[in-house]
């Protein structure tokens, strides 16, 4: 089975986030008010080949934790489809 | 002769300064390719600063899976000595030679400035020239300077005195002012200033050869 996969890598609560600080700043500025937590992050998108969508998801995590976070300072969330 | 292996990978860019500095110390450099599985001869490595793989990901994040960081790792955990400056320390970082990581700069900005650093511990292979409280001048050029770790983490560091260089004025917002960490067997160091820029007069500042010049003397009893 084919699988498109979304990987969403997020810093952690708590980590700094000086470039969601300065978006936020800056939107008052720009008339929007009211908005508030803006926390920047990475996606990345591939396919992947897989007997069924568990496996397709355990190499997903096992690469996550590997190679696209550092788990000191992000985490990811995964979002597989059939493709 | 001691010899001190300076690795290069696409995108370093300090590597000729370490040589240079290196030398300028008495000791022998030798350039470590990225693609070579080995550290074969050099009583020393020096991982230096740079952009390796372009910080694609993150920085250290594609440099750490290069073959010479493999035999880079086994170097270090049979003893040997390893240092990494700036791009070289967020390497070892990924590497998992060192705790923590370094993300953006506080105040989102690239930094490139002299900086003063106060030696925290002289208990490493990169700072037993220098005393504690020694405050030396040496450049910083970096965004992702600002070291960052879990509070366990950071307990520990302190506990074992592993903190080897502090800021005296914190430029990027690091945890506990740190500017340079070592290991449990204190054989690697990683800090974000350049000691290489900051080895001959005519640079401005020669603070940084005390560091190298560490590193020479751990390397000699290696050798």
């Amino acid at each position: 089975m084919k699988y498109s996969v979304l990987v969403e890598v997020r810093l952690r609560p708590g980590i700094a986030d000086p470039q969601g600080s300065t978006i936020e700043r800056s939107l008052s500025t720009l008339g929007f008010d009211g908005i508030g937590g803006v926390r920047v992050g990475k996606s990345v998108r591939f396919g992947i080949e897989a007997s069924d969508e568990a496996t397709a998801r355990a190499q997903v995590d096992e690469l996550c934790a590997r190679f696209l976070t550092n788990p000191v300072i992000e985490d990811a969330l995964v979002s597989i489809e059939a493709a | 002769m001691t010899t001190v292996g300076v690795v290069q990978f696409p995108g370093t860019n300090c590597e000729l300064d370490a040589l240079e500095a290196i030398g300028h110390l008495g000791g022998t450099g030798q350039l470590l390719w990225h693609g070579d599985d080995t550290v074969a001869g050099v009583d020393a490595v020096i991982v230096p600063g740079g952009f390796a793989h372009g910080d694609y990901l993150r920085p250290g994040a594609i440099a750490r899976f290069s073959p010479v960081m493999q035999a880079v790792v086994a170097f270090a955990r049979s003893g040997g000595p390893v240092v990494g400056i700036c791009n070289g320390f967020q390497v070892l970082t990924e590497a998992g030679l060192l705790p923590g990581a370094l993300q953006k700069n506080r105040d989102l900005k690239f930094l490139c400035a002299m900086a003063e650093v106060q030696v925290a511990s002289d208990n490493s292979v990169f700072t037993s020239r220098t005393n504690v409280g020694d405050v030396l001048r040496i450049p910083v050029n970096h965004f992702e300077g600002n070291y960052t770790c879990s509070a366990e983490t950071l307990a520990e560091l302190e506990a074992e005195e592993r903190v080897v260089l502090r800021y005296v004025d914190n430029p990027n917002g690091s945890v506990g002012d740190i500017a340079g960490i070592c290991n449990g067997t204190r054989n690697v160091v990683g800090l974000m200033p350049h000691p290489e820029r900051a080895s001959h007069r005519l640079l401005g500042s020669e603070d940084g050869l005390p560091l190298l010049g560490s590193l020479l003397d751990a390397a000699g009893v290696t050798a």
